[in-house]
């Protein structure tokens, strides 16, 4: 594809990336509801390509505590993937995961931590699944790693990741709703080549 | 009055005594904060990779690199009066914020802090204080005034280095 940047393959293909998204967002969702043997409802996702800076704010702010489970993806594609949650709305899925016995308290116990990254597996894993399942490619997520911190210093990791490409980072939020409104957003980082490569098995040539 | 005057992620600023300036959430990243103490000229780089030269397109935004970000930075500081021969900096940053994460991508943080590390070397600006590596994003605040580097973290108490 020549001296295509990402942002640029991002822009020109954000239909098929936005409905990518709608779809892996589903796929989590429902691995969520059955996980917490509850219904979850969502909204459907915002996709949108943006600056880190504005992604940032989107969150809340630099200074914004968020939990994000981050993990790598690989087999027919390369890359890697990170969701994202608030602190507060990590605190109620761990609650409901451990069935109410989670401590209280504002800070995560390591019991906690292990219940978060877990939930995370799952629904990045089904993130990936349904895109495995699309374009019929095989894709395996490695073990997922957990921080808890400033979401500027959490998402420096994908921005750089990104920067060595493009600037813009594609952001898929997802909103859904328990008993109380989660925000949750993903962030897939395919490199360059597995753009084209998606794009090519669901019969989209890239040019 | 003074201000504090934010810089954002692969950006960079300058400012005169008595303001301050600041960066949030460095993660990966390094914050390189530079100060003639004579002047009371100081400056704030938030770089994000290690070698422009590495990068297709690198032109494009130079505060992203230690090597052109912290000359940049430096260049901008000596239109403010400062000397280079009397500039002194301190670092933080540089975090691995997931272990397990791609061996490329965890190590960048370290990358950025031997990349900062050369170029105040080849500038002939000494290190004098850093608080570098670890798994935890930083907030920093600079003041040339006294020189001051504040280092907030999460869970953590306020240190000055």
């Amino acid at each position: 594809m020549g001296e295509v940047s990402l942002e640029e393959v991002s822009e020109k293909y954000y239909d098929v990336l936005k409905e990518i998204g709608n779809i892996g967002a589903g796929n989590a969702m429902t691995a969520l509801s059955q996980m917490l043997q509850s219904k979850v409802d969502m909204q459907v996702p915002q996709v949108k390509l943006l600056e880190l800076s504005e992604m940032s704010e989107m969150m809340g702010g630099e200074e914004q505590i968020m939990a994000a489970v981050y993990l790598g993806v690989e087999g027919d594609i390369a890359g890697s993937m990170m969701f994202l949650i608030e602190k507060a709305s990590a605190k109620h899925l761990i609650s409901k995961v451990m069935m109410g016995m989670a401590p209280e308290g504002d800070d995560f116990t390591d019991i906690e931590l292990s219940a978060l990254k877990e939930v995370g597996n799952i629904i990045t894993g089904a993130y990936l699944n349904s895109l495995a399942v699309m374009t019929n490619m095989k894709i395996f997520p490695t073990p997922p790693d957990l921080s808890v911190d400033m979401v500027g210093a959490i998402l420096s990791v994908p921005a750089i990741e990104f920067g060595i490409m493009g600037d813009k980072i594609l952001l898929i939020q997802s909103k859904f709703f328990d008993e109380v409104e989660i925000d949750g957003y993903f962030i897939l980082i395919p490199d360059l080549e597995s753009y084209s490569k998606i794009l090519a098995s669901l019969g989209i040539p890239v040019d | 009055m003074s201000e504090i005057i934010k810089v954002g992620m692969a950006d960079l600023k300058t400012c005169k005594s008595p303001d301050g300036i600041t960066t949030l959430g460095l993660g990966s990243c390094v914050g390189i904060a530079i100060r003639d103490p004579v002047t009371l000229v100081g400056g704030l780089a938030h770089i994000m990779l290690p070698d422009s030269t590495a990068i297709r397109n690198s032109a494009s935004n130079i505060a992203k690199f230690a090597d052109t970000g912290i000359v940049e930075l430096v260049r901008q500081m000596e239109l403010l009066g400062a000397k280079r021969s009397r500039m002194v900096a301190k670092i933080a940053g540089g975090a691995a914020m997931f272990a397990s994460a791609r061996s490329d991508i965890v190590q960048v943080g370290q990358r950025n802090v031997e990349a900062t590390e050369e170029t105040l070397k080849k500038l002939n600006i000494p290190i004098i204080a850093k608080d570098c590596g670890a798994n935890y994003g930083r907030t920093v605040i600079f003041f040339p005034e006294t020189g001051e580097y504040h280092i907030r973290a999460v869970g953590k108490a306020e240190t000055i280095i």
